[in-house]
């Protein structure tokens, strides 16, 4: 059962991703959308919010390569030799998010093209801390 | 509602009537206090009618992690006693990258505001202590760790990420970045403060001199292009940013001596005056308006240049934070420099070189001077305060008439950006 009073805080939106959820804001007052839960709307400052699920799709913004990882995607496996990608996708409704983005090709970035489609994913979530992951749709 | 004011106004002259700056560089035998009281000294070293130290009415002082690099925090008070000040108050700003570039500004205001004469603005950051990885770790906390960091992206991946944009919507490339670390460390090699104060050519001969010493295959190149272009000896950190696109990790402080304007020939025959400075914050890239600028700086560059009551095309030369290749791009366009597309192609001509129309970065900029990340801001303040001066020595810039100047310091990718103005007194 959806619960949608969890307070507008990050560890609601990490319990919600969790369970598969990617939920993020929208104002009763000026229908901003945001992913990030802030008790104030950013646009009109109004703290009558509510949640709302996003559906997930969108489309890669930019992104890079990542060659030298920080220690938490270091114990995740990560390293010079074994690259990932961060990017920031434009969801459909219009907020964009920062992501980790798997199923491209690392090796050959110029083939990874900005526009590409791509749609939440949920099936490798990091237990340690979770990650809001994109595919290729 | 009350009615605010809108044109900000500094309510009194602030100048600056001397600076000093440490050597910058990697030293393992020194502390955050040792390298802050070399900047100091310099700054004695260099006062030109004696300044007595106890003159200091109060003190700023820009790090961004001495708590993180060397567990120790509450530096004001630190540093303040290191160099004989107590009781006069010091107080550590912290604004990420842009953290002394705000201790400048907190400066300026204490004068401006009447409180005091003659304050102490300075920066200072001691990284090398720790292994990359930890450093990688400390600079990526200037990001959001709950909304970026989770991501994946390091501080430099947050930049790349920008580059990727940019290179998309103009025709930016990797030449234009190289372009830039090339002019940067031209300029870097004629600052002995600076980190790499070689050309890159002694920069080359120390790769093959570290080979032959290793017994490892030696390299080859025919010019710094070939080496810039070798993935080798410039791998990628974050695609599709090199290593000869980031600033190194370095040690270093800076300091500068705010004094009310009608005191300041009291301390030096060539002040420079604060005529307009701006501050502004922005929010995490994803959130940004647009992913190839930083409205941050432009928010801070309008206040200035309104203070200052000038247009971007006034400006003689800047100091701007390369903090990597790219970031100084997008300062050229954000402050209004140069149109946007426009920059990559300003570096590619030599536009922004030291004898160029603008010259960009004469210190050697982050890039190549060094980015102790704390000291960077007020180190850009001081290199401003020696071209306006005509005290830059080898780089001095030999342009005519050169009176007009600004600096831009950057905290996190657009987080934070100070923009200040200066004229020569
Ligand atoms: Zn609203």
């Amino acid at each position: 059962m959806l619960d949608l009073n969890k307070s507008f805080s990050s560890a609601s939106f990490y319990e919600y991703l969790i369970n598969e959820m990617l939920m993020g804001t929208r104002c009763n007052n000026c229908g901003d959308l945001s992913i990030r839960p802030r008790p104030i709307c950013f646009k009109c400052h109004s703290q009558v919010l509510e949640w709302v699920q996003f559906s997930g799709f969108g489309s890669l913004s930019t992104f890079t390569i990542i060659a030298i990882p920080p220690t938490i995607m270091v114990n995740r496996g990560f390293s010079r030799d074994n690259t990932y990608c961060s990017g920031i996708v434009t969801l459909e409704e219009g907020p964009r998010v920062s992501g980790f983005i798997s199923g491209v090709d690392c090796n050959n970035p110029d083939t990874i093209e900005i526009g590409l489609s791509v749609k939440v994913d949920f099936s490798n979530m990091w237990e340690d801390l979770p990650t809001v992951m994109f595919v290729p749709r | 509602m009350v009615e605010l004011r809108r044109n900000r106004r500094l309510a009194k002259g602030v100048s600056i009537a001397g600076v000093g700056i440490a050597q910058f560089g990697a030293f393992p035998a020194k502390t955050t206090r040792d390298i802050f009281s070399e900047a100091v000294q310099d700054l004695l070293n260099r006062s030109e009618y004696g300044l007595n130290i106890s003159d200091i009415q109060c003190g700023y002082i820009g790090n961004f992690s001495a708590d993180r690099f060397e567990g120790q925090a509450h530096l004001g008070s630190i540093l303040s006693d290191w160099i004989g000040l107590t009781p006069t108050p010091f107080t550590r700003v912290e604004n990420g990258c842009a953290s002394s570039g705000s201790a400048l500004r907190e400066g300026v205001m204490a004068i401006a505001s009447g409180l005091y004469d003659i304050v102490l603005v300075g920066g200072v950051e001691k990284m090398t202590s720790v292994p990359t990885m930890e450093a990688t770790d400390n600079l990526a906390s200037v990001a959001d760790s709950l909304y970026e960091v989770p991501a994946g992206f390091t501080f430099p991946g947050i930049y790349a990420s920008v580059a990727k944009a940019h290179m998309d919507r103009y025709e930016t490339n990797l030449e234009h970045l190289m372009k830039v670390s090339i002019k940067n460390h031209h300029n870097g090699s004629l600052n002995p403060k600076a980190q790499f104060n070689m050309p890159l050519e002694e920069l080359m001969q120390q790769r093959i001199d570290w080979a032959k010493e290793r017994s490892a295959e030696i390299p080859h190149w025919n010019d710094a292009n070939e080496f810039l272009n070798d993935l080798m000896a410039n791998p990628w950190i974050a695609w599709p940013l090199r290593l000869f696109d980031c600033a190194p990790i370095t040690d270093g402080a800076a300091c500068a001596l705010l004094v009310s304007s009608d005191l300041s020939r009291h301390f030096t025959d060539t002040p420079v005056n604060i005529i307009g400075i701006g501050q502004a914050t922005g929010r995490p890239l994803h959130d940004a308006e647009d992913l190839t600028s930083f409205g941050a700086t432009r928010s801070a560059s309008k206040e200035a240049y309104d203070m200052a009551g000038i247009n971007p095309n006034q400006i003689q030369l800047a100091e701007v934070h390369d903090c990597f290749t790219i970031a100084e791009i997008i300062a050229m366009e954000d402050l209004g420099l140069f149109t946007p597309g426009d920059a990559s192609r300003a570096v590619d001509d030599g536009r922004t070189s030291l004898n160029g129309e603008l010259p960009i970065n004469t210190s050697g900029g982050l890039k190549a001077k060094g980015h102790p990340v704390g000291a960077s801001g007020v180190a850009q303040a001081a290199e401003v305060f020696l071209q306006l001066s005509g005290k830059a020595e080898l780089r001095q810039v030999q342009q005519k008439g050169l009176n007009l100047a600004l600096s831009q310091s950057v905290g996190g990718a657009g987080g934070t950006s100070v923009v200040t103005i200066y004229e020569r007194g």
